[in-house]
């Protein structure tokens, strides 16, 4: 087995081919778990974030959640969510949107925070209530960071969920688990195909992430870069 | 490519008769823990702390050596960015799976996986560290003599040691995480008791490996801002002042 076998991948390409109807299939119920997971994160994490960045509290909480959410080893808490919960979409799902709320939490929050005082005092000036300051100047200013914790989040999520697939979460990672079923070339054409369905994921996010940037921070690309203390966001 | 696949002996060593606990299989049997420490739980440990540490050591000096020279060569950080992010944007389980045509199931094959997962985000707070310097601070240290080598030594490492230090806690937790993934390429570290648990659902070895995964990264990631803490003193003097 030691000593490179290059012939697997061109074998792996033609068994993507011919077993396209396997890997649409895999790919799908790997897209509906991402989906659901993220649908749920979202719902909990996003107003969450805006609304404590809005008040300027609970900064501590917000971002040590990132780093705690980084500490969890994604198949410890699968294998533990399973150990406890049981087998089922509902509990991979579950597993999934424990690890996508940190990424998603702690943007927003950094993000909402991180407005200017200025634009905020000038919107209150200006008369605009509460809810107008949040969804009319401090989300649009911080779109671009909070779109880059979903981006992390979901590329996150997407790698997690063929994890999953150890613990009977479904998806590509089931090809890539069961070398036995579908050999050495489904397994690294499967592993091909959640690569670039990660890669695409994250192209296609940061698109529109930069759609979502207001024309008038595009030149101030700043926005869009890592925090260095929190680590959290990604290109 | 499996671990598991020639694998046959039982998940359940048998050290004579199995306890009641365990075979009820209830949540949380400790005298199986007790009996499986010294032959199962520690020797994983022991060899997770191995796998993490080569691959960060690894990940540390490559990173550092291209952020040095990408911070005096500009032109280089947007191809070793691209490349360290689509490395980083690859799913674990899947690189792992990519590498073992080339490397064969091996240590090699998961190191150099778990490196590539340090080099984003090790090389990014580098070069960011090494740049938040003040161009002020540069002024003064020119201005007192200071060679292009001693200002590098003297001063600008120095000041990005917290910018380097955030980084490298991420890069250990996270690597931490993504080395249980590797026990699906070879049967070391925390992840083999959790893969081999998980296969007869057998929850008191799913809770103790699982709970030593996310123990040691939580630990980890303590002794690193204790470590921060030690070798930045002029931060602390900041805080307080």
């Amino acid at each position: 087995m030691i000593g490179a076998d290059l012939s697997v991948f061109p074998d792996a390409v033609q068994f993507v081919i011919d077993e396209r109807a396997l890997i649409l299939e895999k790919t799908w119920d790997h897209l509906l778990l991402s989906a659901a997971a993220m649908a749920v994160a979202i719902a909990v994490a996003l107003p969450l974030g805006v609304w404590l960045g809005h008040l300027h509290r609970g900064s501590f909480v917000a971002i040590n959640l990132a780093n705690v959410g980084r500490a969890l080893p994604s198949l410890a808490l699968i294998a533990l969510g399973l150990a406890f919960l049981g087998v089922g979409f509902a509990n991979v799902t579950l597993a999934l949107v424990v690890l996508a709320i940190p990424p998603i939490l702690t943007n927003a929050y950094v993000a909402v925070d991180g407005v200017e005082t200025d634009a905020v005092e000038a919107a209150r000036g200006m008369g605009m209530t509460r809810w107008q300051i949040v969804s009319r100047v401090e989300l649009p200013l911080a779109l671009p960071l909070v779109f880059a914790g979903i981006r992390t989040a979901v590329v996150f999520v997407i790698a997690t969920a063929t994890i999953a697939a150890v613990a009977g979460g479904g998806g590509l990672g089931d090809i890539i688990v069961n070398q036995a079923g579908y050999g050495l070339e489904g397994v690294v054409g499967a592993a091909i195909c959640v690569s670039a369905l990660a890669l695409a994921a994250d192209a296609l996010l940061g698109l529109v992430q930069r759609l979502l940037t207001p024309p008038g921070l595009r030149a101030g690309a700043r926005a869009l870069e890592p925090d260095v203390t929190t680590g959290v966001t990604r290109l | 490519m499996s671990v598991f696949v020639a694998q046959s002996e039982p998940v359940i060593p048998d050290f004579g008769e199995a306890s009641e606990c365990v075979v009820e299989n209830r949540l949380f049997c400790p005298d199986w823990v007790r009996d499986n420490w010294a032959g199962v739980l520690q020797p994983a440990l022991v060899e997770h702390v191995k796998l993490v540490f080569i691959a960060v050591a690894f990940g540390f000096v490559i990173a550092l050596v291209a952020s040095l020279v990408t911070h005096r060569f500009k032109l280089l950080e947007g191809p070793i960015t691209v490349f360290s992010a689509v490395v980083y944007t690859v799913p674990s389980l899947a690189l792992f799976q990519l590498l073992v045509p080339l490397t064969g199931l091996t240590v090699t094959t998961v190191e150099i996986a778990l490196v590539g997962y340090t080099l984003l985000i090790l090389f990014r707070n580098n070069l960011e560290g090494l740049r938040a310097v003040s161009p002020d601070v540069l002024e003064a240290a020119r201005g007192m003599g200071y060679t292009r080598r001693q200002t590098l030594w003297r001063v600008e490492l120095p000041l990005a040691v917290p910018a380097i230090m955030a980084g490298l806690r991420v890069a250990v937790v996270s690597t931490i995480a993504l080395a249980t993934v590797a026990a699906l390429v070879i049967p070391e570290g925390l992840g083999y008791p959790i893969f081999l648990a998980l296969r007869e659902a057998f929850k008191t070895e799913i809770i103790v490996a699982g709970g030593l995964a996310i123990g040691l990264a939580l630990l980890a990631d303590g002794l690193l801002v204790l470590l921060e803490r030690a070798i930045t003193p002029w931060a602390r003097v900041r805080r307080t002042a």
